[in-house]
């Protein structure tokens, strides 16, 4: 199947478990991707499902198997598997036999009664821990010094040296998966537009993707062209502020400070699409909630062109600075072999030579039509990660200039901002991927004999990246945690849902 | 012939303590604007730190249950220290309140003392970050130290002489004509010091907020109301200690006329605070593992001054 269109549920292969397993595995070794693994129930009976993504090809497949109690582990032969495995098991019960370290990805909210939940406790987990003369662990966190997201850290130090680092995450459990059951309910859009506040765009276009999907939509073209701009603003915003960060986190303000002020900037264009700065209310399913005249379009451009300089600026003066070259490279190296067995993606997997870009691979919308070249890196370090930062900034300012200057004409066949929703189809599944400023985000929906969700499941690319952190920091200072982790810049609530 | 009397309390020089003392949280305010503009902000008010002072001298302080006695003698004591050595420091030529052969021994000894009360109740609260603040920062004291010392002695073999009053008033541009590669010498390695004792980038970060990078604010986490004034204040005194010689060494311009030669070298710690604001500005911070590298290359300065001397 390709990106954004339903099958029948039926036309899925349905295999054995062990025969689903080999299929995955066989899959993964040839240069497929895991982009979603989960258990959804379909006629009353609960199934495993896998999205496999060819990025080469372009297509996806899924597979299915019955899901029983248990099924032999993926994750010793597929390490991208492994946060998935956890998941189902805490979800649903079943077991991946022989997964080297089960245990909960999240925790789930006490009732204020203090009725029993099955779950752990929130802040209760098993820890990995090291044995010997003169190791010692560092735990940070959930509560932080910056006001950010909760999430603690563990590491498992040797003097200065850190051994490996373990992420616990799951303060922000909020149930969304479940609540989008039997939908989409009146708080559909409100639930995708705050799965992570800082992908409002993204999220929010992979979730209409679906829904158009599944119901046969047409989305106009000049919808199309929106989104498309609108998700590349949020790009722009987000990088921008991820290199001010990491430059203010070595301690070069100047960068720092313009690139704060900047990324404000870009935020306002989007306010200037929409009303609103991160983009809420402007994806809708079947179009745009706003349309944009020449006028804006215009205003938008001119202050883009005035902004994007200065941005531009800032940002080279981090390559011509020593000092800060000297802290960015070689810090928080991840192997080429490691980004693809643990299944990076986006800015983090460009960085290690990983040429992966849903915009090129899986194309759909303006991006059909409008190629935006992929930046990578061959270093894998913070570096590394910062440059594919600043290549994207380059192409996505042009993106965004060519197509304010030459907005789709007209509402005819190919103008027009938002087309009619029809019912969706019962008993399909749907798959929309979309290039997040983060990277590769995933939506799956399956509806029912109703039309109504059976399943609904969200991959936030830091559900994939957040093992990638962990490597970075093997063997690294513990002193460059911090300057590795914004070169991520991985979302704790996307992760949690 | 000695220009400074020597084994003598200088009553004089209590005005010029009195003006360090008043003046020295002014230094923050200065680099903290120097910060700013770089940046394009407005920056905060100049007098910021005295309102912090203030505030932190009406709260109460919070202890835990871990700690001992060590815990709040850690403050009063590098509080402490940093009154002492401001005692024996020279400004503008002019002597410091105390001063007698070998005083610079003492003056690097309370320094290092500050720092070992600092460490040690940073050790006390038995917190892993703080634990770690304290290794860093008595790994890095060693090489520091050390180019303060030999910086010191290569003074001391220049002027002929062991009092740091008498040395820094035997320094003017006479010396400095004599033997200017050697004070120039003593001068970037003194800088480097400054820069590495007063917690400032390239060496530390005192605006971070990331307690894993931290070194000297993270020694001081659990501080709080009266004993973090004391810290930030025996900061501040520290700073316009080592600045006030740094810059009797670095422009020994005399006049002859103590108000005048008091207003330069008061000018003098004020332009140091505004070259420290501009390094900050311009360069980010060293990768902790350089560091060691940094002083090291500090103290090899100060031993090619001494030894150009001894030669």
């Amino acid at each position: 199947m390709r990106n954004a269109q339903a099958i029948p549920i039926r036309h899925i292969p349905l295999l054995p478990v062990e025969e689903f397993c080999v299929e995955v595995l066989e899959a993964v070794l040839h240069e497929a991707r895991l982009s979603a693994l989960f258990c959804a129930p379909v006629n009353g009976e609960l199934r495993l499902f896998a999205i496999l993504a060819e990025d080469r090809l372009g297509v996806l497949h899924a597979l299915s198997a019955p899901a029983g109690n248990g099924y032999p582990s993926l994750t010793p032969d597929c390490p991208q598997a492994h946060l998935f495995e956890r998941e189902i098991w805490e979800t649903w019960g079943v077991t991946p036999l022989g997964h080297p370290w089960l245990k909960p990805v999240r925790f789930p909210a006490r009732n204020p009664l203090g009725e029993a939940i099955a779950g752990p406790e929130i802040g209760q987990a098993r820890f990995l821990e090291a044995l010997g003369e003169g190791g010692h662990e560092v735990a940070v966190g959930p509560v932080h010094a910056g006001i950010i997201e909760p999430g603690h850290f563990r590491f498992l130090c040797h003097g200065e040296d850190v051994l490996h680092l373990e992420i616990s995450l799951g303060y922000q459990h909020r149930g969304i998966e479940r609540a989008l059951v039997n939908g989409p309910g009146p708080r559909f859009l409100q639930h995708m537009q705050t799965l992570a506040g800082d992908t409002t765009i993204g999220h929010t276009l992979a979730a209409c993707q679906n829904l158009e999907a599944l119901s046969g939509c047409r989305v106009p073209a000049g919808a199309l062209v929106l989104r498309a701009m609108a998700l590349e603003l949020e790009r722009l915003a987000n990088h921008a502020g991820d290199l001010g960060a990491l430059a203010l986190d070595v301690g070069f303000l100047p960068t720092s400070s313009f690139l704060g002020r900047i990324r404000g900037d870009f935020l306002n264009m989007t306010a200037k699409l929409c009303g609103s700065r991160f983009g809420r209310g402007l994806i809708r399913p079947g179009g745009t909630g706003f349309d944009l005249d020449n006028a804006r379009a215009e205003a938008v451009r001119a202050h883009l062109a005035e902004v994007f300089p200065h941005c531009v600026e800032a940002v080279e003066l981090l390559w011509s600075t020593p000092s800060v070259l000297s802290r960015f490279e070689r810090t928080g190296i991840v192997s080429r072999v490691d980004a693809l067995a643990l299944g990076l993606v986006g800015v983090a997997a460009r960085a290690c030579d990983v040429e992966i870009d849903v915009r090129q691979d899986y194309p759909v919308g303006a991006y059909a039509f409008s190629h935006v070249p992929v930046a990578v890196s061959q270093t894998g370090d913070v570096a590394g990660r910062a440059f594919v930062r600043h290549m994207e900034l380059l192409h996505s300012e042009k993106f965004l200039t060519e197509h304010l200057t030459h907005l789709p004409a007209g509402s005819g066949p190919c103008g027009g901002f938002q087309a009619s929703m029809g019912n969706l189809a019962p008993e399909h599944l749907a798959v929309s991927l979309v290039e997040g400023w983060r990277g590769e985000i995933c939506h799956v929906a399956l509806t029912d004999s109703a039309g109504r969700f059976a399943a609904y499941k969200v991959v936030d690319p830091s559900f994939h990246n957040w093992a990638g952190l962990s490597m970075a920091l093997r063997n690294q200072q513990i002193s460059d945690f911090p300057i590795c982790n914004k070169s991520f810049n991985l979302s704790y609530c996307g992760h949690d849902l | 012939m000695p220009l400074v009397d020597h084994n003598a309390v200088h009553w004089g020089a209590l005005a010029r303590a009195a003006l360090g003392l008043a003046l020295c949280p002014l230094l923050f305010g200065v680099i903290n604007r120097v910060k700013a503009k770089f940046a394009g902000r407005t920056g905060q008010p100049l007098l910021q730190t005295y309102f912090d002072l203030a505030r932190l001298l009406k709260k109460g302080a919070v202890y835990s249950r871990t700690t001992t006695w060590l815990f709040p003698m850690g403050p009063l004591l590098g509080l402490a220290c940093a009154l002492a050595a401001l005692c024996l420091a020279p400004l503008g030529g002019m002597p410091g309140l105390l001063s007698f052969e070998g005083d610079l021994f003492l003056f690097a000894g309370l320094l290092s003392l500050g720092r070992f009360a600092t460490a040690a109740a940073a050790l006390d609260t038995g917190s892993s970050f703080e634990g770690m603040g304290a290794s860093r920062e008595m790994q890095f004291a060693v090489p520091a130290e050390l180019a303060q010392i030999l910086g010191l002695a290569a003074l001391a073999q220049a002027t002929g002489s062991l009092s740091l009053s008498e040395m820094l008033a035997r320094i003017d541009m006479v010396r400095w004509e004599a033997a200017g590669p050697v004070l120039a010498l003593t001068g970037t390695a003194l800088f480097l010091v400054l820069l590495a004792e007063t917690c400032r980038i390239p060496v530390d970060d005192p605006n971070t907020h990331l307690e894993l990078t931290m070194i000297h604010e993270v020694m001081v986490l659990d501080h709080s109301g009266p004993d973090l004034a004391f810290i930030l204040y025996g900061q501040g005194v520290k700073m316009w200690t080592l600045c006030a010689m740094l810059a009797g060494l670095l422009a020994p311009v005399r006049s002859g006329d103590p108000l005048l030669d008091v207003s330069l070298g008061v000018a003098g710690v004020f332009a140091l605070a505004l070259v420290m604001g501009v390094v900050e500005s311009s360069m980010a911070r060293l990768r902790l593992l350089l560091v060691p590298r940094l002083l090291v290359g500090a103290t090899a300065l100060s031993a090619l001054a001494l030894i150009l001397l001894l030669r």
